[in-house]
């Protein structure tokens, strides 16, 4: 029975893989960070992706304070651009495709020094993140269950 | 007179004088105040003295002959005579009151007198009273005589007299003829009062007095009125003679106005057409308004709006105007402002809306033509995927069926590669991508280049010829590689299109170009700085871009081989000098000329659009995407030049551009001189061919069927090599073209290693090398060069975006170069199998046969010690762990200053170096490190980081073990950014080689590979 259960979650995480696979959302790189982990380091992905969510928690929070200052004439647009540069130097670390793509776009508009441009590429850039953040914390959620239930299975046959 | 006056008058209400025609009775337009209780009203108001000049005998006239005059004077006359039968009907009042009190005054007297008369006959006797006295009295002939009532009074009297004593009698009439006398005493006084006041009457109310008072009233109040109104009030005769004129602003005498028309007095614009306008409303009957506008020197520029109405006669003939004029100029001119204020942000919201649906389709066609790069590079990361294992699959063995469908899917593949890269060129250059890249260059060896590899790939009997004028200066600076890309693709067209006799390019430079073409020319290099510009921007190309670029790298990396010791010796300049040294610009014409089918005249002008080929007859028989001409013309224009096509159909065709290229300054010329004289003489001594200088080259047909010889023999061929290789190639006729080429493998590197300025032809050759051994050591009739070339940039674009590019190995890192060339030779005489190996491995996509060995061979490097500069926690965890899989230990540090301290602090293999760090970015870091390599300190060495002498300096460390703390570390960037000056400012600043990031196991392990020999 929670054999049966790790088989199916072990499907369910491909598929969802597949899914954001096929939505961009991913990109090949993520696999090689899969292919990173191994018995020295069994939570590898997990602690990259949620240091990643961490790092980039604090650029997004930044991006939005430096763009949403008092007066938009004086925006710091070389700041906004590091920030970019750090989150984009990330998340194709880890393979987020389209976190990096719009990243690219608020980059090209930050050069123009265009603010709602801006705006509009760090509000996408927010959504991109989120839908990220759960389906990767869907992710992670289903792996846990899958080791818990995969664990009880091979227990026995470790020990 | 009439009954309603005498009703008015019972009243006591005056009207008013005005007079009562002027509109109508509903509502009187001049309302003025009564005279009397407020009378001083207008006292206190000064009133001008009249500025109005009237002609009072027109004023009589009018009033005579005009309707209104007349009707005006017909009313004061009837007022006047209204008033004056009120005053006749008052006295015949106060004259009937008087005549009742004197008849009542005379019945009394006759009472006395027949009190008397008794008395008297009492007094006489008593005889019966007679009335006697009545004709002796005078009394009874002032009683009127017709009075019937007097006589029955009289009657009266007459029975009631008959009392009474004489006495009494007497003195009582005596009393009564005093009284008598008393009333008539009153009543002439009376009398007399009367008469005063008819007298009075007569003389007080003469009508004029009272008509000229009142009229002096309404014009009180007029003048009231109109004193500070800005109008103009006249009349004017049926000749428009002014008759009467109220003018506010007086200018004039009475003297220059009465009298006179409208265009004896003024002069000027808009006197014409008030002139005309007042005939008009005489003409027509019917008054009309109209704004006019003045200028003349009375008055200047002003604005009237006039009213005109026409005065009639009473037979009804007009006889002259009225009219009255306002000044409005400052509301015509307000009018006039808001109405261009209107209008203005009319047009400007035209225009904003214009430039909204404009901005809304750049975008939209930005948005497509980035779309359609990144589809292209989409699909091209496939495509080289299936290309590239195509090719592998092209290594093992096959039946001949087979090898024909692979050598079809090849060339498929190799078409839509060629398309997609033609796709990208051409949406990089339209979306302003492109960006051209300036670099010292050699316009024969470029000519000679392209001829050559033209040559190579030459399937038909052609005969290919080049010459390059005397003129044209030895070294010029353009962007080496888009000018090949041009000549390649004219050639190439040439070729396609040529069946018989020959294919050339003409070079020569063109002395005086007009003034229109510099203009034109310089409109052409701010078109390139600003497309510089854009490629920075233009963020989602750049991977592509790097791509192509690393393409370009290849094919054209002898170029950089030449032209890199220049780019060094620019790069340390100071830049302000490096913009003065390129003043003079040479205009270079290059003609490319076949003997082939030609262009009908009708295809011309569509020949340079695009995905448009002559005919589509012409399409099916020679294929191709009918871009490349487009390309071409874009690329060219860019350049600031131009490209036009003359041809004759059967004939041949002639492309002709013309292209600006910078001259390098004499004083950098003789800087180079030593070198540059070594270069020529080494390529004298290496080709023997005095032709070549002359700027002349002939690749004559080649004889066909003896390419591939056997196996064994192609290994040292070292006397082949000079540079007009084909030449010698058909001198020695025992040998092939793909057998030349292919077995370059060492002896390439031999000439790498002693000759390292006259490099090998092409870097596609170089890149091909590792291939030929392998394929011809499993006998395949590989005889198509350029498709091996092709698909080798395929094999690299497969490799989609970390391939390695290994810039000018022959001159920044000799030693090493060196080093690797020892040891592949030394694997070369060991065996040729071992060779072949080798040279698969190096290929990127051939990764699969040789997968475990690789990885052992990575993990017996795990002594290296490797530096990596990361501030992203991200990377830098990722790439430690990839490092640990591969067997590395690495160290880690933040930034730059970091990294120098780590250096400091020990010896390192290998750094990967991030560019964009906080505190000190990985450029600078590079430019220390390679500072002090050369110097052997730290400090002084910030300022002047004179990589390119670095050579020299290389020179002197041939080993490895030689002059360890001066080695040269291999230093390798890590780019997100993956721009096309990235890559050159890495090169720049003295890094080796970069990865793009993120970085995988692939280009990881092929950077160890490259740069940690195991």
């Amino acid at each position: 029975m929670l054999g049966l259960g790790a088989a199916r979650l072990e499907a369910d995480m491909n598929r969802l893989m597949a899914l954001l696979f096929h939505q961009g959302v991913l990109d090949e790189q993520f696999m090689q960070l899969q292919q990173l982990q191994d018995e020295s380091s069994p939570n590898f992905v997990s602690e990259v992706i949620s240091i990643y969510f961490r790092e980039s928690e604090k650029l997004l929070k930044n991006l939005r304070s430096l763009l949403l200052r008092a007066d938009r004439e004086c925006t710091d647009y070389t700041k906004i651009g590091i920030h970019l540069n750090q989150l984009m130097g990330s998340s194709s670390s880890i393979g987020a495709k389209r976190v990096r793509t719009v990243c690219l776009a608020f980059r090209a508009a930050s050069e123009h020094s265009n603010w709602s441009g801006c705006l509009r590429s760090l509000e996408v850039l927010e959504h991109e993140y989120c839908y990220l953040k759960t389906k990767l914390h869907e992710l992670f959620q289903m792996e846990q269950h899958r080791v818990m239930a995969a664990g009880a299975r091979y227990h026995p046959a470790l020990s | 007179m009439g009954g309603e006056f005498t009703e008015e008058a019972d009243m006591e209400v005056l009207p008013s004088m005005w007079p009562e025609d002027i509109g109508s009775e509903a509502r009187k337009q001049f309302n003025m105040e009564q005279p009397g209780a407020n009378r001083d009203m207008l006292e206190d108001v000064t009133i001008k003295e009249d500025p109005s000049v009237v002609d009072f005998k027109r004023l009589l006239e009018l009033t005579n002959y005009s309707e209104k005059g007349s009707s005006q004077l017909t009313y004061l006359v009837k007022h006047w005579e209204y008033r004056h039968t009120n005053a006749v009907r008052l006295l015949n009042e106060e004259l009937n009151i008087l005549s009742k009190q004197r008849q009542e005054v005379e019945l009394k007297k006759l009472e006395i007198l027949e009190e008397h008369r008794f008395e008297d006959d009492k007094h006489a006797g008593s005889k019966r009273p007679v009335s006697i006295l009545e004709e002796a009295c005078d009394v009874w002939g002032r009683v009127p005589r017709k009075r019937n009532d007097v006589a029955a009074y009289n009657r009266n009297l007459d029975i009631d007299a008959e009392y009474d004593t004489a006495m009494y009698w007497k003195q009582r009439a005596l009393q009564l003829e005093k009284m008598l006398q008393e009333t008539i005493k009153r009543e002439d006084a009376l009398m007399q009062k009367l008469l005063e006041n008819i007298k009075n009457l007569e003389t007080q109310s003469s009508p004029v007095e009272e008509l000229s008072q009142i009229l002096k009233r309404a014009d009180n109040f007029l003048h009231f009125i109109l004193q500070t109104a800005p109008v103009v009030i006249g009349h004017q005769d049926k000749e428009l003679r002014y008759r009467f004129i109220y003018n506010h602003f007086p200018r004039l005498e009475e003297e220059d106005i009465i009298g006179k028309t409208d265009e004896e007095i003024f002069s000027g614009a808009g006197v014409k057409e008030i002139q005309d306008f007042k005939r008009e409303v005489l003409e027509r009957g019917s008054p009309a308004k109209r704004e006019i506008k003045f200028d003349t020197p009375l008055f200047g520029s002003k604005t009237f709006l006039i009213y005109v109405e026409p005065v009639f006669s009473k037979a009804g003939d007009t006889i002259g105007v009225n009219y009255m004029g306002m000044d409005v100029t400052d509301q015509v001119a307000r009018r006039e402002r808001m109405a261009k204020l209107r209008e203005e942000i009319a047009v400007q919201k035209a225009k904003e809306t214009e430039l909204n649906k404009t901005i809304h389709i750049t975008e939209e066609t930005m948005r497509a033509k980035q779309m359609l790069a990144t589809m292209s590079h989409e699909i091209r990361s496939p495509l080289t995927g299936v290309v590239g294992m195509a090719e592998i699959l092209g290594t093992t063995k096959l039946d001949r069926e087979q090898r024909q469908l692979l050598d079809v899917m090849l060339s498929s593949g190799d078409l839509v590669l060629q398309l997609i890269n033609d796709i990208l060129d051409l949406s990089k250059v339209e979306s302003g991508a492109m960006k051209l890249e300036d670099t010292k260059f050699r316009p024969r060896e470029v000519v000679r280049h392209v001829l050559q590899t033209a040559a190579a790939s030459l399937k038909k009997e052609l005969m290919l010829e080049g010459h390059v004028a005397d003129d044209v200066p030895v070294e010029v600076i353009g962007d080496v590689l888009r000018i090949r890309q041009i000549l390649t693709n004219l050639i190439s067209n040439a070729i396609k299109f040529t069946h018989e006799g020959k294919v050339g390019i003409n070079l020569h430079a063109v002395s005086k170009q007009c003034p229109g073409c510099q203009e034109r020319h310089n409109q052409g290099l701010t078109a390139a700085l600003q497309s510089t510009r854009l490629a920075k921007e233009n963020s989602s190309e750049t991977q592509s871009y790097i791509d192509r670029e690393s393409s370009h790298c290849s094919t054209c990396q002898n170029n950089l081989d030449q032209n890199s010791t220049e780019k060094h010796h620019l790069t340390n300049e100071d830049t302000e000098k490096h913009n003065q040294q390129y003043e003079k610009i040479v205009w270079l014409r290059c003609e490319v000329y076949d003997t082939g089918i030609g262009i009908p005249e009708k295809a011309l002008p569509s020949l340079f659009k695009k995905y448009m080929q002559a005919s589509a007859d012409h399409a099916r028989k020679y294929g191709g995407t009918g871009l490349g001409l487009a390309i071409c013309k874009q690329l060219v224009e860019l350049m600031g030049g131009n490209l036009t096509v003359t041809s004759k159909e059967h004939c041949g065709s002639t492309f002709t551009f013309v292209l600006p290229c910078k001259v390098p300054s004499k004083r950098e010329n003789s800087d180079d001189h030593d070198e540059n004289e070594a270069i020529s003489d080494s390529e004298i001594t290496a080709d023997s061919s005095s032709d070549e200088i002359n700027g002349s080259f002939v690749f004559k047909p080649l004889t066909r069927g003896t390419l591939f010889s056997s196996d064994g023999s192609m290994v040292c061929k070292t006397k082949l090599f000079g540079s007009s290789m084909l030449d010698a190639l058909h001198i020695s006729n025992g040998l092939s073209e793909s057998d030349s080429y292919s077995s370059n493998d060492c002896t390439s590197r031999k000439r790498l290693s002693s000759d390292r300025v006259s490099a090998i032809s092409d870097a596609k050759k170089m890149q091909a090398e590792p291939k030929g051994p392998a394929q011809q050591s499993l006998g395949h009739n590989v005889n198509d060069f350029g498709r091996i070339n092709k698909r080798d940039e395929g094999c690299q674009d497969s490799t989609n975006g970390f391939v390695m590019h290994k810039f000018d190995s022959s001159i920044m890192d000799s030693s090493r170069t060196q080093r690797n060339t020892g040891l592949q030779q030394g694997k070369m005489a060991s065996s040729e199998r071992a060779n072949m190996a080798e040279s698969v491995k190096s290929l990127p996509t051939c990764q699969s046969p040789t997968h475990e060995k690789e990885d052992t061979c990575m993990s017996d490097g795990s002594s290296f010690k490797i530096l990596l500069v990361e501030d992203n926690k991200i990377n830098v965890m990722v790439a430690q762990s990839m490092m640990r899989q591969l067997g590395h230990r690495i160290d880690v540090v933040n930034n730059g200053l970091e990294a120098i301290r780590a250096l400091q602090r020990s010896h390192y293999d290998l750094i990967f170096m991030d560019v964009c760090m906080p505190v000190m970015d990985g450029m600078q870091a590079t430019r220390l490190i390679r500072s002090f390599e050369e110097n052997g300190y730290w400090d002084a060495s910030v300022t002047n980081g004179n990589d390119h002498t670095m050579t020299s300096s290389d020179s002197l460390t041939h080993g490895p073990d030689a002059g360890q703390s001066r080695k040269r570390i291999p230093i390798i960037a890590m780019t997100a950014n993956s721009l096309a000056e990235s890559a050159a400012d890495c090169l720049a600043n003295g890094m080796d080689s970069f990865v793009s990031k993120p970085v995988t196991f692939q280009n990881l392990k092929q950077c160890l590979k490259q740069y940690l020999p195991c």
